[in-house]
């Protein structure tokens, strides 16, 4: 090229540089490459050239223009992501140049910004699940599952871990593939039939004083709140073993939190506090766990803590860095180091927002609406809706007595994504199964449009 | 002159001094339904019963406008690459182009859901499809999996894809990974997740891998080596095909790190070296940014093989049709749920349409011409001295020590930090790699223009001059940002330890154990 580029300032003062360094060619700083490792042209990736912004906007229309958008109503499609409110100012605030371009504060005193916003995500969740000690995130919701088990097995040096059915199925796979090093026993308590929660008798047979955790989610992959949460910590604790409760963030504005109900380790994918749906990534992986020194000591990733400087005033800096990769390498709680800190600020400027009595109204609506649309398919379809007896936020399993999976795909062909094709999807349930989700963003003659388009649909 | 900087000092107070429960700053959508909603459904406490959170939430929420000054306040306080260099050695914290943020939302993928079928994503999926493509020409991967969040779930991938590799062809006695003294600590983190030993290879005198020492080590225990090269001295492994026929020739495998791609990109392949698995940072080499810590992409690519190791799904192509390809007859499943970290991916997507593989070369070259140039800057400078074959050309970074300004001041590496802190300059990385003493780690990328490496290494060299007429000055800094020092041991210690206000508010009010 030798030509500028607007990207890679230096090339109009290459000469000057070159021969500071004392060379005339660029490619002799690679002069230490065997010659026939250097490729003797550019790899054809790209356009063949270099393009200008405009060029690259016709780029992004023309793809644009080849993906639908289902955006009234949004989806009511569940499954562990749906359609949240994403306010603009959360938008704006992770867009300034000091947040989205800063790397991870290693140098605290010119990052004190930022290190106070995460800890105010980490301070926001602590007292949303009213456990004590939050990280400043992992990847997702699976990658925090993982992690937890991960940290279950190191806290008890067991080798046991009992896993609720009911947690969504692509979890159980990110569990299955991070558990393939190590030696580990992963067995799974099933599910009831009237409540889709699980089945309590087994599971008090399953764990023994080899397990190192009992995972288990509420509300869970197919919508339902378990009802005996305490009575699950109970079973765990009594052999000293863990319990993982996946939760999911909102519920917590009407559901009591997973601290009060005996959890350890809380865990959670924090999509729906204003990260949008991002075909399904990035998302926040959200794990708090109790004030208890063993815990403190194996929780994987980053940790933001407060103190002050040198003059008394308060500060932010990362803390309890001994338990990371870049000090204690292979006996590190965990390799993660890039996490999702830009998500956990989203996180706390949506919560911020809310506040408590927004979040109780929010968590309130939500309910309504999903309750709503529950009501009326059982109502004017005939649906089992809810197929399960157990209470539910804003997803649940419903059951069509036709094949359900024709029926998606003509509304979405309308414009309109209902209800996940539970058997299509993930090879769940039975062939008239859909996992709803309704949120603050339904409006009610959404949900009446929806239950209309399913009803003439069906009759078809 | 040195530049006079001051950073904005807010004082600002945590949302928990300021906010009430009751401060609300968002409105909810068509909220006045839920009277008639709780009508015909009936109120969820009800039905939740002993489930239900009975009393008030105890979460402090702020007015809107409220909340938007105290994060432009937070923003205020922060340093990013828009702000300034921050040349963080094996960081690539190149500029992130602006027009990458436009084109993500032009696409909304905000509202896409992922569970979409595949034919109303196409415009997405073929953008993904064709970073693929041009990510395994880069790497000489035949394929790649976008799924790994970030480099070190990438590095776990590969790991794991070369424990099942052993696994599958009986090998399961080869436990052990080897790993230079010199690597990014995440590859022998990852290692260990994947189930590995690591052993550990020492570097020689001129700052490649001690060959003897590989030698010794390797045999029918090997499964594999995990190296960055470049380096992170900076030094490329010249003798890297003779490591590749050595670890091969044991039936080991070859694992790239792609931390330090960038002085190569366009230019050297990982492929070529002999490397059988390769990670990829997005955020890194592809100017996706970094966010502060996250969210990142960490791509992993394979050949051969060891492709039907990658986790799945991918993504495939059938005639003007792209979809995702579940079937996973060996693979090692999944490192997440769904398919990755899409925004990130898109940035790096529209990166490299933006520099195509010219511009991409250009790229690499001028990474690696800064680099150099910035050694010519320090040369004799004292205070500093270039450890490890100071003849070597560098690549993507370069290591210096200022164990000698230490030594004859007793003003550390971290102190300089500091110091360049007070000038509006990022530091570099501290202390790594560990084989280094007093190592301050720079990498300045093709993005910053000769002027800004000038200022940086007068700023070193002022920083150092001043140590030697007054070394406590230099310790007193930073004075200019946010805060000054901040207390690590009150930080750390175990009854002033704070991971969160809640933690502060009950350890007051005497309720922590």
């Amino acid at each position: 090229m030798d030509k500028p580029h607007h990207w890679v300032p230096g090339i109009a003062e290459r000469k000057r540089q070159l021969d500071a360094i004392g060379v005339s060619d660029p490619l002799e700083l690679y002069r230490d490459v065997p010659s026939e490792l250097i490729l003797s042209e550019p790899p054809r990736v790209g356009y063949g050239r270099v393009l200008s912004e405009e060029e690259l906007r016709r780029i992004a229309l023309k793809l644009a223009s080849r993906n639908r958008l289902y955006r009234t109503p949004p989806p009511f499609t569940g499954g562990g992501y749906c359609p949240h409110l994403v306010p603009s100012v959360v938008d704006y605030i992770v867009s300034r140049g000091e947040f989205l371009t800063a790397y991870t504060p290693y140098q605290p005193e010119i990052n004190q910004g930022l290190l106070q916003a995460l800890f105010e995500y980490q301070s926001l969740i602590a007292d949303l699940v009213e456990l004590e000690v939050v990280n400043s995130s992992l990847y997702d919701g699976s990658t925090a599952v993982a992690e937890a088990a991960l940290m279950a097995l190191r806290v008890t040096r067991r080798h046991r871990l009992v896993v609720a059915s009911t947690l969504h199925p692509e979890y159980m796979a990110v569990l299955r593939t991070w558990l393939l090093g190590k030696n580990v026993e992963l067995i799974t308590v099933p599910m009831m039939e009237d409540t889709y929660t699980i089945d309590i008798d087994v599971l008090e047979r399953l764990v023994n004083n080899e397990t190192a955790a009992v995972i288990v989610p509420s509300p869970n992959f197919y919508g339902a709140l378990e009802l005996e949460m305490e009575r699950i910590a109970d079973i765990a604790h009594k052999h000293d073993s863990l319990l993982v409760h996946v939760f999911e963030p909102l519920s917590l504005g009407l559901v009591k939190p997973p601290g009060r109900l005996g959890a350890d380790i809380a865990v959670a994918e924090g999509q729906p506090l204003g990260l949008g749906l991002n075909y399904g990534g990035p998302g926040l992986g959200i794990m708090a766990v109790r004030w208890d020194r063993r815990l403190l000591r194996q929780l994987p990733g980053r940790l933001i803590g407060m103190t002050r400087d040198v003059d008394g005033r308060h500060a932010f800096t990362m803390i309890l860095q001994t338990r990371e990769q870049h000090i204690r390498r292979e006996k590190a709680t965990s390799n993660i180091t890039t996490n999702e800190a830009l998500m956990a600020v989203r996180a706390a400027i949506f919560m911020a927002l809310l506040g408590g009595s927004g979040l109780r109204r929010l968590a309130r609506t939500i309910w309504l609406r999903s309750h709503y649309l529950a009501k009326r398919l059982a109502e004017s379809l005939n649906a089992y809706s809810p197929l399960f007896t157990s209470p539910f936020f804003k997803e649940f399993t419903v059951r069509f007595n036709v094949d359900y999976e024709p029926v998606y795909k003509r509304l979405a062909a309308e414009g309109l994504l209902a209800g996940l094709p539970l058997r299509a999807r993930y090879g769940l349930g039975s062939k008239g199964d859909a996992i709803f989700c309704v949120t603050e963003l339904h409006s009610m003659k959404d949900i009446d449009m929806l239950v209309d388009k399913l009803a003439s649909t069906l009759q078809d | 002159m040195p530049r006079e900087w001051r950073q904005a000092r807010w004082d600002e107070p945590l949302i928990h001094e300021i906010g009430s429960i009751n401060s609300q700053g968002l409105a909810i959508p068509f909220a006045d339904e839920d009277n008639i909603l709780e009508k015909i459904v009936g109120a969820p406490e009800k039905q939740l019963g002993p489930l239900a959170r009975g009393e008030e939430l105890q979460l402090p929420g702020l007015p809107e406008n409220v909340a938007l000054r105290h994060f432009t306040r937070l923003t205020q306080m922060s340093y990013g690459v828009d702000t300034g260099p921050v040349p963080l050695g094996s960081c690539t914290m190149k500029y992130n182009p602006r027009i990458s943020e436009e084109l993500v939302a032009t696409m909304s993928i905000q509202w896409l859901h992922p569970y979409q079928d595949e034919d109303t994503v196409q415009g997405l999926l073929e953008a993904l499809w064709l970073l693929e493509r041009w990510l395994a020409e880069l790497t000489g991967m035949d394929r790649c999996s976008l799924q790994p969040p970030a480099g070190a779930a990438g590095e776990l991938a590969g790991a794991l894809m070369i424990r099942k590799y052993h696994i599958d062809r009986g090998d399961v006695e080869r436990v052990e990974m080897l790993v230079p003294d010199s690597a990014h600590g995440t590859n022998p983190a990852s290692a260990a997740m994947a189930g590995f030993r690591i052993v550990k290879i020492p570097t020689g005198s001129d700052g490649t891998m001690d060959l003897e020492a590989l030698r010794a080590v390797l045999g029918k225990r090997t499964a594999g080596i995990m190296l960055t090269n470049p380096n992170t001295l900076g030094i490329f492994e010249d003798r890297i095909l003779e490591v590749a026929e050595l670890v091969h020739g044991t039936g080991g495998l070859l694992y790239y790190d792609g931390a330090n791609l960038n002085g190569i990109m366009g230019i050297v392949r990982p492929g070529d070296m002999g490397f059988d698995v390769v990670h990829l940072n997005i955020h890194k080499t592809f100017a996706a940014p970094h966010g502060g810590g996250g969210p990142g992409a960490g791509v992993v690519c394979a050949k051969g093989e060891l492709v039907d190791y990658l986790p799945r799904p991918l993504l495939e192509r059938d005639s003007d049709r792209f979809y995702w390809d579940y079937s996973c007859e060996r693979c090692i499943g999944r490192v997440r749920a769904l398919y990755g970290n899409i925004v990130p991916l898109l940035k790096g997507f529209f990166y490299i349409a933006a520099l195509g593989g010219k511009g991409l070369r250009e790229a690499a070259l001028q990474s690696v011409i800064n680099t150099n140039y910035f050694v010519s800057l320090m040369k004799g400078v004292r205070g500093y001295e270039l450890p490890y074959g100071p003849e070597k050309p560098r690549k993507h970074e370069v290591v210096l020590s200022a164990l000698p300004l230490r030594r004859e001041t007793g003003v550390t590496a971290g102190d300089v930090a500091k110091a360049l802190l007070d000038r509006g300059l990022h530091a570099p990385t501290m202390y790594f790699p560990l084989i280094v003493e007093e190592a301050l780690m720079i990498e300045f990328t093709e993005t910053e223009p000769p002027s800004v490496i000038e200022e940086y290494a007068a700023a070193l060299r002022e920083i150092a001059e001043e140590a030697y007429r007054d070394p406590e000055s230099v310790k007193g800094a930073p004075m200019n940002t946010a805060v000054k020092r901040v207390d690590d041991v009150y930080a750390n210690h175990p009854r002033t330890v704070t991971p969160t206000y809640r933690v502060y508010r009950l350890r007051k009010e005497g309720k922590l154990s």
